[in-house]
């Protein structure tokens, strides 16, 4: 492989060290609002104020996971992988700050913004005109230097990882330009160019594809590195890779129609986008078998390597969650499950059993590697672990059965043909379920805590060995 | 040799002519050279976003014209419009879809499917993807202004299992004014058909109105511009 080179004493670790905190911090931000978001739906008495309701606080959250924590830990691994897998430093160092002060101050803008009602009304796009172009321009920033340092590589073969993350960089920029086209009103408001069924359609391609892109293509990147580097052992097959990366490249694309089923977007189009992720079970699949595959003759490592486990875990999540998708983009199954709850749990199974885990387990990897030192506590990692994979697994049950309650309540009619339920019987009945999410929440939450506190103290000991050799001085005299 | 690498990784072929009569597949040279990678990714993604989005502007069947109806879906008035806006600021389509099904059950709860065509001046649209509340596509004229108003003020007075926000809020806010005209004409340069009596009238239309004014207004207006006829299909 081609991680033999030698380590470069060139790299900029500092900027992937940066990202990385960032990512741990971020990810208890968004774990936080999206708790007290999951705690407003149980309790409305928690709404505060104007400033923090609901529908102001829940783009926050999704915002806050995806773009925050989600992107700096994208943008610290494929920095990370693009030195080591190239054996050439960053093209740029300076265009690498100017990334992640760009990059920070979008999250800040957001943090701001959200709760103002600063909105362009576009799921997972809310962000406004000028805080859109601030993303464009830091993006591509992203983007060049990246390409710029595979440019610079000493080894003639350009390492699998890299394939994904480009192909996210690439599809992120076509998406984020196109969907985010708006006439401004004012600094903080603006009309998307498209209206009524051309900006559903043009909305999905883009929701769908933040999805197919953002959380898998970059994070599959991340697995092709880290599961053979923290297994010690290399790929399974190099074939299936070229085969799912080409086939996921071009496939993902399509699926953003299956979000409007039986809507007002004409039936070939939802159709197409139905039969499309059906068949997007193969290339998914193939990339959950390719990560699993590598683990085989080296299974006996998950007994205590906690960090594998993250990986492994996740990529059990994103085996199931592929297959769920497919399943709910059927027209039959999307009849019953859409606008209910089981598109949230779907939604939460793939970002906290694959994107959160793949990524902690990455940054666990990282941490120690990073600072030249050892986790401070391996048992909280092990903590991190199954307190995550219960509250996920809480999570995701409680919107299952409180998303096909809803369809089957919304649909069921007496043998007069009268509806059985009013939709306020529908809402009392998920009372249960919502307090059974935000638990489930909380478990994530404190694993985050656990997380934040564990690389704290572990970059802690790592940056004050004088003071350690000081301690264990003072202790021996 | 740090620039000869560098030219040799960016074409994708080796200046050596030895190493170039050795033949490679598609996937080996993509691999040996970024930029032509770059290139084919940037086409492979694309394809699927041409087939599907840009036909939707060529087949007239996607957004159908109504005959007699079509001239009955208007464009917003200025209050309706700012109402609208107060609903986009507040993320009320998180919770509500303005997207009715052409389901048994949808029909009997929320009234006749909706059509492409009542959402063609709806910049951006606002169908939502989840029901946490019912849907409002055709909420308009289903409550009174009273109802409304309270219900904004207080759902759980009207209805005790919601689980929505206060909005008592909106009271407060008296709509800016001077940004109507501004907001019109923003959404006339993309295709709404805003007369120049719209502009000149936007802000007399919203003076002194509060959001809750203006929220209800929009609410109001929600669903109702089609006069359907029994019987006559229209979607096949």
């Amino acid at each position: 492989m081609v991680e033999s080179t030698p380590e470069n004493p060139n790299y900029n670790m500092s900027i992937v060290k940066a990202f990385a905190v960032c990512a741990v911090v971020y990810l208890v931000v968004g774990a936080l609002v999206g708790d007290l978001i999951a705690w407003q739906l149980s309790f409305p008495v928690l709404n505060f104020n104007e400033y923090l309701s609901f529908g102001r606080l829940r783009p926050l959250h999704t915002n806050a996971v995806i773009f925050a924590f989600g992107g700096c830990t994208l943008m610290a691994t494929a920095f990370y992988i693009v030195q080591r897998t190239c054996g050439v430093p960053l093209w740029s160092n300076k265009m690498a700050w100017f990334t992640f002060i760009g990059w920070n101050l979008v999250i800040v803008s957001a943090v701001i913004s959200f709760p103002m009602g600063w909105t362009s009304g576009k799921e997972y796009a809310e962000l406004e005109w000028p805080i859109d172009i601030l993303i464009a321009v830091v993006w591509l920033s992203y983007m060049f230097n990246f390409i710029m340092t595979i440019v610079n590589r000493k080894v003639s073969h350009i390492y699998v990882a890299n394939w994904f993350f480009l192909g996210m960089m690439i599809m992120i920029t076509y998406l984020h330009v196109v969907n985010s086209l708006a006439i401004p009103v004012t600094l903080t408001h603006s009309y998307s160019i498209y209206s009524g069924v051309h900006d559903a359609m043009i909305q999905w391609w883009w929701g769908h594809n933040a999805v197919g892109f953002f959380l898998t293509a970059g994070f599959l990147g991340i697995m092709y590195y880290f599961i053979p580097k923290q297994a010690d052992m290399p790929i399974y097959s190099y074939r299936l890779s070229v085969l799912h990366f080409w086939a996921l490249m071009f496939g993902y694309v399509w699926l953003g129609a299956h979000h409007l089923q039986y809507t007002a977007l004409p039936d070939w189009a939802g159709s197409l986008g139905a039969a499309v992720s059906i068949a997007m079970i193969i290339p998914s699949w193939g990339g959950a078998v390719n990560g699993l595959m590598t683990l085989s003759g080296a299974w006996h490592k998950l007994r205590d390597d906690y960090v594998l486990r993250f990986m492994v875990v996740s990529l059990a999540f994103y085996a199931m969650s592929t297959f769920e998708g497919p399943v709910m983009s059927l027209k039959t199954v999307n009849a019953l499950s859409h606008y209910t709850d089981w598109t949230i749990g779907h939604v939460h199974s793939g970002a906290l059993g694959w994107v959160v885990m793949v990524s902690v387990g990455a940054i666990y990897h990282l941490i120690p590697r990073l600072w030249k030192t050892e986790m401070f506590s391996t048992s909280l990692v092990n903590t991190h672990f199954w307190i995550h994979t219960i509250g996920t697994v809480i999570y995701i049950c409680a919107m299952w059965v409180s998303g096909l309650m809803q369809g089957l309540m919304w649909r069921a009619t007496d043998e007069y043909g009268n509806l059985v339920y009013t939709f306020a019987e529908s809402v009392a009945a998920m009372h249960p379920y919502y307090v059974l999410r935000s638990v489930g929440g909380v478990l994530v939450l404190i694993g985050a805590l656990i997380m934040l506190y564990n690389v704290i103290m572990t970059i802690r000991g790592a940056e004050q060995p004088k003071s350690d050799e000081s301690k264990t001085a003072a202790a021996q005299a | 040799m740090g620039l000869l690498r560098v030219i040799q990784n960016y074409l994708g072929r080796s200046i050596d002519p030895q190493k170039r009569r050795e033949k490679k597949s598609l996937q080996e040279k993509m691999e040996q050279n970024v930029l032509g990678m770059s290139i084919m990714i940037a086409i492979v993604v694309s394809i699927a976003g041409i087939v599907e989005i840009v036909p939707l502007y060529y087949l007239d069947s996607t957004v159908k014209e109504l005959n007699r109806e079509s001239d009955s879906i208007r464009p917003y008035t200025a209050l309706e419009q700012e109402g609208r806006d107060v609903y986009v600021r507040e993320g009320c389509f998180l919770c509500h879809s303005q997207m009715i099904r052409p389901f048994r059950d949808e029909k009997e709860r929320y009234g006749h499917f909706s059509l492409a065509a009542e959402s063609k001046y709806d910049h951006p649209f606002q169908w939502g993807s989840k029901r946490t509340g019912p849907d409002l596509a055709r909420v308009g004229g289903k409550y009174s202004n009273a109802w409304q108003v309270q219900h904004m003020r207080a759902p759980r007075s009207l209805v005790p299992e919601s689980v929505m926000p206060d909005y008592a809020f909106f009271d407060d806010y008296i709509i800016d004014e001077t940004l109507t005209e501004r907001k019109l004409r923003a959404l006339a340069m993309v295709g709404v058909p805003y007369t120049e009596a719209d502009f000149a009238g936007a802000a007399e239309a919203v003076r002194g109105k509060t959001e809750m004014d203006a929220i209800v207004a929009y609410l109001q207006v929600l669903g109702t511009m089609v006069k359907f006829e029994e019987g006559k299909d229209y979607r096949e």
